[in-house]
């Protein structure tokens, strides 16, 4: 329980930056795509070696970049109607990941992955989301201005030869590699939750990028001691109940956030009229 | 500042979504020369500007440019929303003394608040451009291009939606760089704007109608040619409807 605990908080610090900027580049939904990408690559691992961290964490790695890489291809291929070649793909995804789960073992290991177990997260666990927080901080920290560079303004990006390409593939890596990490304690549905939802408040807190990633980050830890206290406390599996409270996080964020929060602008309007 | 080096377009096609979008321009952009971009819509003005940028890779032809390109692209293709204070925006045309990684220095930093006060907007270091009206942001971005300080400067519809001030002091500083040396290519709408202020012209209809003096270009001929080029192309797009948007963007 102690180690889940620092384990989400780990990864508390290094998700919600990334989905800040998912959200700023309109990809949201990818977030859930490779979210429900790395369980094929779960279940495999689960099937060949059981309940092994190393063995899930590297199918889940596998799975979820092949998914980051195709669906660049795929939205190239169809066309540009991405968001529906994405839905497609994770809807296909999570079909195939439980189908492979319930085939080789029973509905506690599937609750397990899908909704994440705060009693899974043993050592090897914990250092995998203690390295990837480390990772990704020391990555964001590098790429952080190609990375506002290629979301505010791509084309001076590419006349600059700012490399943006370059940058966002290693930006989507990470990506997985946290949603991995989020998975040990949260499963894979619910992982994203708690790199999209602080992200997603975040906006009502500032309105700068640093002083959203700050938000972000804060809004994530909260989350996490308050998600796993009711999981504790309340016998709920750790990943809704994060997610929840990082639910509960943004709808505070909306109704009394600064910027553009439902209150600010009430009291706005009073003043107005 | 020393004269501008040569931009030179031999025999360029481009080509979008596989069909042309530029055909067949060759030509010379004289060092420390102002020209205009003009042409019916859809008729590859802002794919041979993107091109001359680097952004688009020539289907036939080339491009020999010997000096930094400086682009202002079209205010609607940034993300206007974007959490950025101009201050923070216009520092990133320093991109060339900074990279990805090193930090901003003091100098470059100078150098950016006094280009955010030369375009009018003293006391906006932090505001986020998200709270800007379109001429504002129109203003950071022609800050941004203040510090590039490149000497070949290309402009994408650089007065479109700008109030007539805003419209009127952005072309003071396009003039100032003319004025300077540099080379400056804009792609424009307003012929009267271009005939009275750009001594010359391309006049492009996918393929390059005239280029040169503007007075000798802007003909009522060379207009005529252009528009029947450009009706030719509604015609066969008639038969694949799909690909009109894109021409759309192309323009």
């Amino acid at each position: 329980m102690r180690r889940a605990l620092v384990g989400c908080l780990a990864v508390s610090v290094s998700a919600p930056p990334l989905g800040l900027f998912l959200m700023l580049r309109r990809m949201s939904l990818t977030a859930d795509v490779l979210g429900h990408g790395i369980l094929p690559g779960v279940a495999a691992a689960f099937l060949l070696a059981g309940l092994s961290v190393p063995a899930m964490a590297a199918g889940g790695l596998l799975a979820g970049l092949a998914v980051a890489l195709g669906a660049g291809a795929l939205s190239r291929a169809t066309g540009g109607r991405e968001d529906a070649a994405l839905a497609a793909l994770y809807l296909v995804a999570l079909a195939l990941g439980v189908a492979m789960v319930a085939a080789g073992g029973g509905t506690m290991e599937l609750t397990q992955l899908l909704f994440g177990s705060a009693l899974g997260v043993d050592d090897a666990a914990l250092l995998l989301m203690a390295g990837t927080a480390t990772l990704s901080l020391g990555v964001l920290a590098f790429a952080w201005r190609p990375l506002v560079l290629e979301c505010f303004d791509p084309s001076f990006a590419q006349a600059v030869g700012a490399r943006g390409g370059l940058w966002h593939m290693a930006f989507l890596a990470l990506v997985v590699l946290n949603l991995m990490a989020a998975f040990q304690a949260l499963g894979t549905l619910m992982g994203v939750g708690l790199m999209m939802l602080p992200a997603v408040a975040a906006r009502h807190w500032s309105r700068e990028v640093g002083g959203m990633a700050y938000a972000a980050v804060a809004l994530a830890v909260l989350a996490s001691f308050g998600g796993l206290l009711l999981s504790f406390h309340a016998d709920v599996p750790s990943g809704p109940a994060v997610v929840l409270a990082a639910g509960a996080g943004w709808v505070v964020s909306v109704l009394v956030g600064p910027v553009d929060g439902v209150a600010a602008r009430l009291r706005r309007r009073h003043l107005a009229g | 500042m020393k004269a501008a080096g040569t931009l030179r377009v031999e025999n360029l096609t481009v080509c979008h979504e596989r069909r042309p979008a530029v055909h067949h321009v060759s030509g010379q952009f004289a060092p420390g020369s102002l020209t205009a971009i003009v042409g019916p819509n859809g008729a590859g003005k802002t794919t041979l500007l993107r091109a001359l940028a680097g952004l688009h890779k020539p289907q036939e032809g080339r491009i020999r440019a010997t000096d930094r390109i400086a682009l202002l692209p079209q205010a609607s293709a940034l993300d206007r929303g974007f959490p950025i204070g101009c201050l923070d925006a216009v520092m990133l045309g320093l991109w060339r003394e900074t990279g990805a990684f090193r930090g901003v220095t003091l100098a470059g930093r100078a150098q950016a608040e006094a280009a955010l006060e030369a375009v009018g907007l003293k006391g906006f270091q932090r505001r986020p451009v998200g709270s800007l009206s379109a001429g504002q942001f129109q203003r950071v971005l022609f800050a941004r291009l203040l510090v590039q300080d490149a000497p070949v400067i290309l402009l994408d519809e650089p007065f479109n939606a700008l109030d007539s001030r805003t419209a009127g002091e952005m072309l003071a500083l396009v003039k100032t760089w003319h004025g300077e040396g540099r080379t400056v290519v804009a792609v424009l709408h307003d012929l009267e704007l271009v005939q009275r202020d750009f001594p010359e012209t391309l006049l492009l209809a996918r393929d390059p109608i005239a280029w040169g003096p503007t007075a000798e270009v802007l003909t009522a001929a060379n207009r005529l040619r252009a528009r029947q080029m450009a009706e030719g192309w509604a015609e066969a797009a008639a038969d694949c409807d799909q690909d009109v948007p894109e021409q759309g963007r192309a323009a």
